[in-house]
């Protein structure tokens, strides 16, 4: 189980085509460099072909001078244009952009700058995943663009990218040519924080599973934010939702004062992924209500405290468990 | 990849597409049926409006009918979908309706692909210089468009611009024209045709037929379309002694007049010859006939002076085996004094006396008084030229048509004629006068271009004259039309006309400048005719020869071939794929520019090696440089490591743009020797 949770989720999408040599990262950027990219003809390029037969047997039949020249000069565009598409994709520059942490079951984007350090232009480049839905851009001459590659995330762990396919058919989609870029990116995937119905953990539940430490009675009102997902109804605060836009939730000094341990023997979880998806879930509210957190886990415990950066410590730690 | 192919491209696409079938429509409205370019407009226009307005496309429910209905016209029109001009029509028909359902991206690249096969068609009909132009156009035109539908995807966010796909279409037909060159001189030759081509491929080609009737020459001469070109190589003769001789006519039935059969297989006339030859080369338009038109009278001993596959008849006249259906050139030899036959044989007799019984009494009474007369044949030869001279006889191209007695109208009633009517009618007479005679058709004269200094022949130069044969002196021309009209024989057409109005207007007297112009623009046809068109395998082997200086196999041009496309290939894509980084900082891009300079002189730098303790070497190997090597070194070292702190006294600073003009200088100026 333990080792499954460092492989890529969608590892049999990915698998890759292993007669196709990738270009892979030197000093985290990838170049296509000649020896990565692949052409062949479009079926488009097959029909052109065609053609070109079907005019040259025309031009010795009727022994037509002129037509064996633009016959000629049609299968010199063919060449010419072969060789066009496969400048179209080489000497790229491709570095990844670090990809923001997902939860499981969202989509994963994944963030690819190209550069292109020659002074022509480059079109419709298409870049993919395998299998996965592509992203089409232009790139300046000595300029460069980004393209977003999303992956539906299944597990938590660390999710690696993978071999991402780039191609082009530009400009007259006679020919196709493609490489592939192999690269070491990864986006972290949070747990799935199962269903918002399990409630925190609180004080007065039985053993020492959390609790908060300060007094619930001496909440003073604070302030309005927006309405989160999974907020309890009764905290919104209908009146000043009405006056301004949006739902809008009172909060209270007292929550930011109060501890909450969220602990792993506390849940009720009837295997592993269930508990941890308890605990994510917690770290959710507990984070949503603005309440002072830490996570015990079996072999790892984060001190209580507040924040987005701690927020992301515990998610992570839940995520690479 | 494949649901990109269903998007829909910009307008660019569709106004490329648009212009360049229009430029293909256009020359095809010369060859094709008149409703198949206006089809096209007619569906051009509609799918311009549907781009334009957002129409709905047409439904199925239309389209089906419609491709139908073309169909059914074509097959109406021409009689069949097949052969030459029916296939293409029905290419054209299916072309233009299948605008009304291109929409995607993969709908106009395959549109694009079948246009770059039909634009290509028209050379099927047409081979002119204009031609090649207008097609260039469309092929770019075509690329364009399909650069412009291959740009089209779904997250393209970049404005498409027509001016990166005219650019790059230019660029990419450009690049493919050296492979073009290569492939047009060096790709074997196969002289077609590889299969049977379909009848109404010559449809179009003209010239003198196998048979003659009043009105047939006549129709001839109304075309100014050049029949062939004549380069003497000696000085050229006298407009009056230049009858190009074709299709030699013996039979007279009614009004028509015929060749005699191949079957009879009389021995060729004798020739004695006189004086001295007249060399020339004719390059001879297709007219899809075996004729093989030569200056009277051509020589044939020995026998090889014939042109190449060509054969000569009992009359003199000469045939290749197979119809003239491409350019071809040929080289003649005449001597334009000479005895043909000096005797006649019986059968030959008797066919040169042939007449149908019973017609045209008043002719046969004429002649049977001048026999009566005891004249003899010279006298009664030039009692019928005097006849033609003194009666009111009229050379015209707009001759009355003739009766039942077609000779006897002629000579006593309508007295206008063409030469088919003077030279027919002078042959019965003569023949009623028991006078050995028949008609030549052929050419008469020409028009020299003094750009070329070659004639040109055009159909209206076409012309009839008699032979008549003679105790002693054999088959001699006579020719009536010169009676009646002597500047036709002595300067052309042009002059012997009264009503010249009729004639194309390029063989006409007036408007010089037109003339001039247009002799100008021959002369660069004929040079197209020769180099290009006319570019086959005989040229091929000669050009190659000349180049290498040895005889090549005609199985060794594709080796040539291969290496030289490899070759080029090579070069293309060096050029084309080589990774080229651009030097955007001009600092350095000067500094290299003095390493170059340096390398050329044998002194590197190395890798490690820092801008200063290279200087210091440079200019102790090249002692005479050294204060030059040495301050260009410290003035780059200075402009691209020192830091902008540290140079900010007064009196250090060194203001950038002015440095860089220095090192510029400096390094420009720098000559090592």
């Amino acid at each position: 189980m333990a080792n499954s949770l460092n492989l890529p989720s969608d590892f049999k999408l990915s698998s890759p085509k292993t007669w196709f040599r990738a270009a892979t990262a030197v000093n985290s950027t990838v170049l296509l460099g000649r020896k990565h990219l692949y052409i062949l003809p479009t079926r488009f390029g097959w029909l052109y072909s065609l053609l070109l037969v079907g005019l040259l047997v025309g031009s010795i039949n009727y022994s037509l001078s002129l037509g064996f020249a633009m016959t000629f000069l049609l299968a010199g565009l063919g060449t010419i244009s072969m060789l066009h598409t496969w400048r179209n994709l080489a000497y790229l520059k491709i570095t990844f952009r670090r990809a923001k942490p997902v939860f499981a079951g969202e989509i994963a984007q994944f963030e690819l700058v190209v550069a292109n350090e020659n002074n022509f232009a480059r079109y419709n480049i298409f870049a993919s995943f395998t299998g996965g839905e592509s992203d089409v851009q232009d790139i300046a001459a000595l300029g460069e663009n980004s393209f977003k590659l999303s992956l539906i995330s299944q597990k938590r762990g660390w999710l690696s990218a993978p071999r991402v396919r780039f191609s082009t058919e530009f400009p007259v989609s006679l020919f196709h040519v493609w490489a592939y870029a192999e690269t070491k990116s990864q986006c972290l995937i949070y747990p799935n924080p199962g269903l918002p119905s399990q409630r925190l953990p609180s004080a007065d539940a039985d053993g020492a599973s959390g609790q908060l430490s300060s007094s619930q009675g001496d909440e003073d009102f604070a302030g309005h934010r927006h309405y989160q997902f999974g907020d309890s109804p009764k905290r919104v605060d209908w009146k000043a939702s009405s006056r301004e836009q949006g739902l809008l939730v009172k909060q209270f000094q007292g929550e930011a004062t109060s501890t909450l341990w969220l602990d792993f023997n506390a849940t009720t979880g009837s295997n592993l992924e269930q508990r941890i998806s308890q605990l994510t879930r917690w770290v959710l509210e507990a984070d949503k209500q603005a309440l002072k957190y830490g996570l015990r886990l079996p072999q790892q415990s984060i001190q209580p405290s507040t924040g987005r950066n701690h927020y992301h410590q515990c998610l992570t730690a839940l995520a690479i468990m | 990849m494949t649901s990109q192919l269903k998007l829909q491209p910009n307008q660019f696409t569709i106004h490329w597409l648009l212009i360049s079938l229009g430029i293909t429509f256009t020359l095809f409205l010369f060859h094709l049926s008149n409703w198949v370019p206006a089809s096209f407009a007619v569906f051009a226009l509609w799918r311009y409006l549907i781009a334009k307005n957002n129409w709905p496309y047409p439904k199925l429910w239309l389209r089906l009918p419609l491709t139908f209905a073309g169909g059914i016209t074509v097959l109406v029109t021409y009689g069949s979908l097949f052969g030459r001009d029916a296939s293409v029509a029905l290419l054209a028909v299916m072309i233009a309706m299948k605008l009304l359902e291109t929409r995607t991206k993969r709908d106009f690249i395959v549109m694009v692909l079948l246009s770059y096969f039909f634009t290509v068609n028209i050379l099927l009909f047409t081979q002119a210089i204009w031609v090649c132009l207008a097609i260039l156009f469309a092929l770019f035109g075509l690329t364009a468009c399909l650069i412009s539908a291959s740009r089209q995807s779904a997250s393209s966010k970049h404005p498409a611009t027509w001016r990166v796909e005219a650019k790059l279409a230019g660029k990419l037909l450009m690049q493919a024209t050296p492979i073009m060159l290569v492939l047009f001189v060096l790709f074997p030759r196969i002289p077609g045709p590889i299969w049977g081509i379909p009848q109404d491929a010559y449809r179009g080609m003209s010239g003198l037929s196998d048979s003659m009737e009043p009105g047939s020459i006549n129709q001839l001469s109304l075309s100014s379309k050049v029949a062939f070109r004549a380069e003497f190589k000696s000085t050229i003769p006298a407009n009056n002694q230049l009858y190009w001789r074709g299709p030699v006519l013996w039979h007279q039935e009614g009004r028509r007049w015929t060749m005699t059969s191949d079957k009879i297989n009389l021995p060729t006339e004798s020739l004695e010859t006189f004086g001295e030859t007249s060399n020339y080369i004719i390059t001879l338009e297709p007219h899809n006939r075996n004729w093989l038109l030569m200056l009277d009278l051509q020589d044939t001993n020995p026998p090889d002076t014939l042109p190449e596959d060509a054969t000569i008849k009992h009359d003199r006249q000469v045939v290749s085996k197979q119809p003239v259906r491409t350019r071809i050139r040929y080289e003649g030899r005449a001597y334009l004094q000479y005895k043909l036959a000096s005797k006649l044989g019986d059968h030959e007799r008797s066919l040169a006396l042939q007449l149908i019984e019973d017609e045209n009494p008043k002719t046969r009474q004429l002649a049977n008084t001048w026999v009566n007369q005891q004249k003899s044949h010279v006298e009664i030869i030039q009692a019928a030229l005097i006849m033609f001279r003194d009666q009111p006889f009229i050379y015209t191209l707009a001759p009355p048509l003739l009766g039942n007695q077609p000779v006897d109208d002629f000579l006593f009633n309508t007295k206008r004629g063409f030469c088919e009517h003077y030279a027919s009618s002078f042959v019965y007479l003569m023949r009623a006068a028991g006078v050995p005679a028949r008609i030549v058709t052929g050419y008469q004269g020409g028009e020299l271009n003094p750009s070329g200094n070659y004639l040109i022949i055009r159909q209206s130069d076409a012309h009839a004259w008699a032979e008549v044969w003679l105790q002693d002196q054999g088959w001699v021309r006579v020719d009536p039309t010169s009676a009646v009209a002597p500047s036709r024989i002595e300067s052309g057409i042009s002059t012997a006309l009264s009503d010249s109005d009729l004639l194309p207007l390029l063989s006409r007297q007036d408007y010089p400048m037109l003339k001039k112009l247009y002799l100008n623009w021959d002369a660069v046809n004929n040079g197209w005719n020769q180099w290009v068109l006319g570019y086959d395998q005989q040229k091929q082997l000669a050009l190659l020869k000349s180049l290498l200086h040895r005889d090549i196999a005609w199985a060794d041009i594709g080796l040539i071939l291969m290496a030289v496309i490899i070759v080029l290939m090579l070069l293309i894509s060096y050029i084309l794929l080589r990774n080229t980084v651009v030097i955007t900082d001009p600092v350095k891009k000067a500094y290299l520019k003095f390493l170059k300079k340096l390398s050329h002189v044998g002194v590197n730098k190395f890798q490690h090696e820092g801008v200063i303790d290279f200087g210091k070497r440079a200019a102790q190997q090249l002692p005479k440089h050294s204060s030059e090597i040495e301050v260009i070194s410290a003035l780059y070292s200075s402009i691209q490591y020192a830091k902008p702190t540290t140079t900010k006294t007064k009196e250090n600073r060194i203001d950038n743009h002015a440095a860089l003009q220095l090192l510029k200088q400096l390094i420009k100026k720098l000559t090592l020797t």
